[in-house]
């Protein structure tokens, strides 16, 4: 293991990782379009991964609270969101580009407003009686789980629910030979905003500041002076409303969608996190993007394995890097 | 005068009770130690005037406040800082960050920052170094720095000379002594030569009892009541 440790710092660290999977890639698949395509699916993928699950990775992080309800705000996210473009069609299908995006804009900020809300909640009610113990934690947050998903079958109903797209996000366009669609380009940019948003909040404000300190050291941040069950509620709500606004985008993305969407996507988003090293959000950008690809490559080069993929990634990964790609913590 | 004050302080961790009675006055000023034998109670006695463990009776009075029921951080606010065994550092932050984060309002004051390099001058060389990168006596360093980047009445350190080489020890003394120029520092500690060279009041804790107080130059004058309350090797 120490071996590939030297190679990988060598090369540039594991932040290279996906450069270096999608190299790899490249060779096996041999159409220089379809790789392109495929490298922007997973990366569009990736990004949408990196929205659901950076919340978690704070929570887990920050709070050592193991929040397996976490995926009822991507279900109830992408059925808010859904409901909301459902019920401005008029706008969605409209040729004023104003109408699409605020049709898009008010349905991301109900969906980002329910997650904010129901965050507060859950950390009152749910969470804040079960601190520091693991055991209850679990039970009580996939209890949780499996109520919202009752809600949902019992708001939206049990069949599939067809999402609306704005007009200006539908279709794809054509560079040379390589089809892009205009879906994934606006998921992958939307991702890459949130992160950088995230990052700049983390490393360049003192708010910032206090939640790095508080992933590696609760009592000490307190000792300091700060109030971190404050800083809990607001990073759990944070959390949530991300969660919500990438069930959102996932939503769009997907087009069609069920009550088990959070419960399907919390596998995926467990791995995320595990792979990127717990409380640590360029390790959860990096285990998103790394989850993404490949999704995109296996299912192109060997279908059969691309269910299994992810969890042969982790545990490689694992294998190498028992606390992830880039902890918070060393 | 006293600045704290612990009166019949109990603190249970879990089903144990851990302190039973411990009253104690730490006066204004100067190093106070507090000396034990390992389990004996030192580090849970700060950690309670802390309120990281809450007493389950008795009382914390801080300046004439009884400070036992407060959260920590309002006790940190109040002008006590925690120097843990541990050390507490946050190993992902730089030292820059370590230290900013510990002031009020964000912001350095230049005349403590200065201090702080004149005492410590490997902080200022591994300024910009995430901690976790620094050796043992320098995160020491770091932890003591943070302690005292703010203005504060009374600093609980516990341990400090724990696997520190001993050029870093006296470095260390040296810090303490200046600081207590200004702040009184109770101290924990288990090097009784470091102990004796810094204290002017001190106790022995047993456990979870006061087993004895006074001045540290007769504690340290009297071998047969160092044996018997301490059994520390001279």
């Amino acid at each position: 293991m120490e071996t590939i440790t030297k190679i990988v710092t060598r090369f540039g660290g594991v932040s290279l990782l996906p450069v270096a999977v999608a190299l790899l890639a490249f060779v096996l698949i041999g159409a220089p379009s379809s790789w392109v395509t495929l490298t922007i699916a997973g990366l569009a993928m990736g990004m949408m991964i990196f929205l659901m699950a950076s919340g978690l990775s704070l929570v887990f992080g920050l709070m050592d609270v193991m929040n397996f309800g976490h995926s009822a705000f991507i279900s109830f996210g992408a059925f808010i969101a859904a409901s909301v473009l459902a019920g401005l069609s008029g706008w969605l299908g409209s040729d004023l580009i104003i109408l699409n995006i605020a049709a898009l804009f008010l349905a991301f900020a109900a969906a980002i407003l329910f997650g904010m809300a129901a965050g507060w909640f859950f950390e009152a009610v749910i969470i804040k009686p079960v601190y520091k113990d693991h055991l209850r934690q679990i039970l009580i947050t996939m209890g949780a789980l499996i109520v919202a998903e009752q809600m949902i079958l019992a708001l939206w109903g049990g069949a599939p629910m067809t999402v609306h797209r704005p007009q200006f996000l539908e279709g794809s366009f054509l560079i040379g030979d390589i089809t892009i669609e205009v879906y994934r380009a606006f998921a992958f940019m939307l991702g890459l905003a949130v992160y950088v948003a995230l990052y700049l909040t983390l490393n360049r404000t003192r708010i910032g500041l206090l939640i790095r300190a508080g992933v590696e050291n609760r009592e000490m941040v307190e000792a300091l002076g700060f109030r971190i069950d404050r800083l809990f509620v607001g990073v759990f709500m944070l959390g949530s409303a991300l969660a919500a606004m990438g069930g959102a985008i996932w939503a769009g993305y997907e087009t069609l969608i069920t009550p088990a969407l959070g419960g399907e996507m919390m596998i995926v988003v467990f791995i995320v996190v595990i792979i990127g090293g717990l409380g640590s959000i360029e390790g959860t950008l990096l285990g998103a993007i790394m989850v993404g690809l490949m999704a995109n490559y296996v299912g192109y080069l060997a279908p059969k394995l691309a269910l299994t993929s992810n969890m042969i990634l982790m545990m490689v990964i694992l294998l190498w890097r028992p606390n992830g790609l880039k902890p918070a913590v060393k | 005068m006293s600045i704290l004050s612990l009166k019949a302080m109990k603190t249970d961790i879990g089903q144990y009770a851990v302190l039973h009675d411990v009253t104690l006055e730490v006066p204004q000023g100067g190093v106070f130690v507090l000396l034990g034998r390992n389990g004996a109670g030192k580090t849970t006695t700060l950690r309670s005037i802390m309120g990281l463990w809450k007493p389950s009776a008795g009382s914390v009075i801080f300046r004439g406040q009884d400070i036992s029921e407060m959260h920590t951080a309002e006790i940190a606010r109040l002008g006590i800082s925690f120097v843990p065994e541990d050390m507490g550092i946050f190993g992902g932050l730089t030292v820059e960050e370590n230290l900013i984060l510990a002031t009020a309002k964000g912001q350095f004051d230049n005349a403590r920052l200065a201090r702080i390099y004149e005492l410590f001058p490997a902080l200022e060389t591994f300024w910009t170094k995430q901690a976790w990168s620094l050796s043992g006596g320098q995160k020491q360093m770091l932890s003591v720095a943070r302690a005292i980047i703010e203005p504060r009445e009374l600093i609980l350190v516990d341990e400090p000379t724990k696997g520190l080489a001993p050029a870093i020890i006296d470095a260390m003394a040296d810090a303490f002594r200046e600081i207590a120029q200004t702040t009184t520092i109770l101290l924990v500690e288990q090097n009784f030569e470091f102990a004796k060279s810094l204290g002017r009041d001190m106790a022995v804790i047993d456990d979870g009892r006061i087993a004895h107080s006074g001045s540290m130059a007769d504690f340290a004058a009297d071998k047969p009541l160092q044996d018997r309350l301490l059994s520390l090797s001279a």
